[in-house]
């Protein structure tokens, strides 16, 4: 499937387990391959899952960053859901991934993912998108570009604008 | 005032551009309604009984002549000819169309305007003290501050999608005249012991279906630290808010439900580590800013004129306009003028887009062509020299602007009600007009003194009913009729309190009699130059609520739609849209 990763239009092959209602997570079966399974399977199958070459892992909205604490760099990929879009939850946990955790590898965004909301997405440190799938990945790609310049500091960009540029003072003084 | 900056006109024009996108892939179908919707309140365009509202936001209620023209031409030009100020200093115009918003928003541009977050579950237009440089009792000035918090917020990519809306006031009077104790956040900027500006903080605050005064959560917070500060504090409501009933959603759920010290210590846990990062304040920037609000150019002035006495002498009208409308100026020769936009027989905080024009044009000459907006719907030239006054309130008496009733009991402040909104039960607007009506004699009015009337439509308490000296609000319909309960003894500024209910709900053309009767009861007990609050206080809730109930209410001659802006269909029910 196509995603969006590093502003470009890319071919993926990660797969996303999501639990069955049968399914737990400590004796779920997790297939060979590039996988991102849910949080409480990592902290469930830990010993096991640490032994694969390559893991992802996702997080829920009401699931905390900090439980990943001291494993960051065990992942290639770290995906955190918007079960609905207008769930904000998952922007402060992103940011607490790349700032308080320093997360660096590949943040994807899962989910409810829709054009109007990457822009956001893209400044709290998520740098893959898995749009959903009803809509035009090629539509979605333009919402990173709504925006060339903003006040605060997030993650993409460290310093706020009052630090980064000269700007302008009273002009009739 | 503030002025944009290259950074400032590019965002706004990056806006513009996103949200015609916006609207164009709704109106293509591209977009459902569902989803457009979050899209649209962030930009303060909901969709009401008639058609679109758009709210346009008016930063810390601080205006231009120039933008209150293009707020003129916009009434005009898009709208009905007229517009309404709200109790968030914002304007909102009710009768627009959809596709006319992007042009709108293009027009509102061109004078550093928009509609950025006056709406939406995100952080709203910051509200500050409409007296805010001017007045006497000020410690520090806000509005230097209120842009910065305005800007730091705006397009927040971490708290556009809270659980639920954020609203934040600053106050930095020694009378607090933001209500500062009923927003999500409270902000009181004071000097410490050793001379330096800092904030004391306050949370939780909020009206609505769960009025809860805010509490404070520390006591200083240095100015370089603030904006840190109410980050971390965003940071933890965004987390742990509710999001499963959004009429438990606010933070103020959050701190009552945490308790204050375990909301603080997580909030303080979280700013660790942010204090003294990139987020810090620096003295350059609040310096930058500061100077946009730098004293205009006072003349040296005799702080009496002997002229204004005997005017005053000779008009009685002029002089209660003097009493009530025209305050005190920290600049001996100078005062502020409270423009009414409560003339009895008019819409509380509607203007027309002549009035617009001619409040800018006073503006212009009077007061260095600034206006601001107070929330309570009233608009503020502050900065007339006194020895205009007389001229000034020759002119704006032709354009109904000097009703001598600021502070008094027909300064009503009423939400625009079910004839507009699909959330009320019960129409706001006519009931405050009947109520003026009523009340219209001034020397009546004078001798009632300071009250205040708040009337909502409903229990989200857009007119902010909770704290209003005597509050009404709209509750369930019976067969299409209204019904308002009554409460007293709400208050705002230093000594907030929220009202009490009085007892059982009223009919719409009782309301007027039970006021009535309230008064009654205030005139009979209150000692010497007691305000009715203080009455309320001292008495309590009981001889009003006997004396109200007593006997049985006289309803006012019930003449149908004598005060409807929008003609009542009662087969249709006020909150389904009509298109």
């Amino acid at each position: 499937m196509k995603i969006i990763k590093n502003k470009a239009i890319v071919e993926d092959n990660w797969i996303i387990l999501r639990l069955g209602e049968q399914q737990s997570p400590e004796s779920v079966l997790i297939p060979d391959g590039k996988i991102i399974v849910p949080l409480q399977v990592w902290l469930q199958q830990r010993e096991a899952l640490l032994k694969r070459s390559e893991l992802g892992v996702w997080l829920a909205s009401d699931e905390r960053a900090e439980l990943l604490k001291d494993d960051v760099d065990k992942f290639s990929v770290i995906a955190v859901d918007f079960p609905k879009f207008s769930d904000g939850r998952s922007y402060s946990i992103a940011h607490n991934l790349r700032v308080r955790l320093g997360y660096t590898g590949e943040l994807r965004a899962i989910g409810d993912v829709l054009r109007d909301q990457l822009f956001y997405m893209q400044r709290v440190g998520f740098d893959a998108f898995e749009p959903r799938p009803d809509r035009k990945i090629e539509d979605a790609i333009k919402g990173l570009s709504d925006f060339s310049e903003f006040y605060q500091k997030s993650v993409d960009q460290k310093l706020p604008l009052f630090r980064r540029v000269q700007r302008s003072r009273n002009l009739s003084l | 005032m503030y002025r944009y900056d290259q950074y400032d006109y590019q965002i706004v024009r990056e806006r513009v551009a996103q949200f015609s996108d916006q609207v164009r892939r709704r109106l293509s179908g591209e977009l459902k309604e569902e989803e457009f919707m979050p899209l649209r309140l962030q930009n303060g365009l909901y969709m009401q009984i008639h058609g679109y509202m758009l709210r346009i936001a008016v930063p810390y209620g601080l205006i231009s002549s120039e933008q209150v023209r293009m707020f003129a031409h916009i009434a005009r030009q898009y709208d009905r000819g007229y517009g309404h100020f709200t109790t968030r200093q914002n304007i909102q115009f009710n009768w627009l169309k959809l596709q006319d918003v992007p042009s709108i928003l293009a027009d509102l541009a061109s004078v550093e305007m928009h509609a950025i977050q006056t709406s939406g579950n995100c952080v709203r237009n910051i509200t500050s003290d409409e007296f805010a440089g001017v007045a006497q009792d000020e410690v520090v000035d806000t509005r230097p501050y209120a842009e910065i918090l305005r800007q730091w917020s705006t397009f927040h990519p971490e708290f556009a999608y809270l659980p639920r809306k954020f609203k934040i006031a600053i106050s930095g009077a020694k009378e607090d005249r933001a209500a500062i104790y009923a927003h999500d956040i409270g902000l009181s900027v004071i000097k410490n012991a050793q001379g330096e500006i800092g904030f004391r903080v306050l949370v939780g605050g909020g009206l609505g279906r769960t009025p809860i005064i805010g509490v404070e959560i520390n006591d200083f917070i240095p100015w370089q630290h603030i904006l840190t500060y109410v980050e971390s504090i965003l940071r933890v409501y965004n987390q742990y808010g509710r999001r499963d009933n959004k009429y438990k959603a606010r933070i103020k759920i959050l701190v009552k439900a945490l308790g204050i010290d375990e909301f603080k210590r997580q909030v303080e846990e979280d700013w660790e580590h942010l204090k003294d990062g990139s987020g810090t304040l620096t003295t350059e920037e609040v310096e930058r800013v500061c100077s946009f609000f730098i004293d205009p150019a006072y003349e040296t002035l005799p702080n009496d004129d002997s002229k204004l006495n005997e005017f005053k002498a000779d008009s009685r009208s002029f002089s209660n306009w003097m009493l009530r409308n025209v305050l005190p100026h920290r600049q001996p020769g100078y005062a502020i003028v409270v423009l009414s936009m409560k003339k009895v027989g008019n819409v509380p905080g509607d203007a027309t887009a002549e009035q617009m024009e001619v409040m800018a044009e006073l503006a212009d000459r009077y007061s260095f062509g600034e206006l601001r907006i107070t929330h309570k719907q009233n608009v503020v030239l502050a900065d007339v020299r006194k020895k205009d006054l007389i001229s000034l309130w020759q002119e704006a008496t032709a354009h109904k602007l000097t009703e001598p009733n600021f502070g008094l009991l027909t300064d009503i402040i009423s939400c625009p009600g079910a004839e507009f909104c699909t959330l009320a039960n019960a129409r706001s607007i006519p009931l405050a007009k009947m109520i003026a009506e009523r009340f219209e004699n001034i020397d009546f009015q004078h001798d009632i003194g300071d009250i205040s009337l708040n009337i909502s439509g409903c229990m989200n308490a857009c007119g902010q009913h909770h704290i209003g000296n005597i509050g009404i609000t709209g509750v369930e319909k019976k067969d299409h009729e209204e019904w308002y309960q009554v409460s007293i003894g709400g208050s705002e500024g230093n000594e907030s309190s929220l009202g009490k209910i009085i007892g059982p709900s009223f009919s719409f053309n009782q309301v007027p009699e039970v006021i009535d009767r309230l008064l009654q009861v205030y005139l009979r007990n209150r000692i010497e130059t007691e305000r009715f609050i203080d009455t309320v206080r001292r008495i309590g809730l009981a001889p009003f609520k006997d004396y109200v109930y007593a006997t049985e209410l006289t309803e006012e001659e019930a003449v149908d739609d004598k005060y409807a802006v929008v003609p009542a269909q009662y087969d249709i029910p006020y909150y389904s849209p009509r298109f």
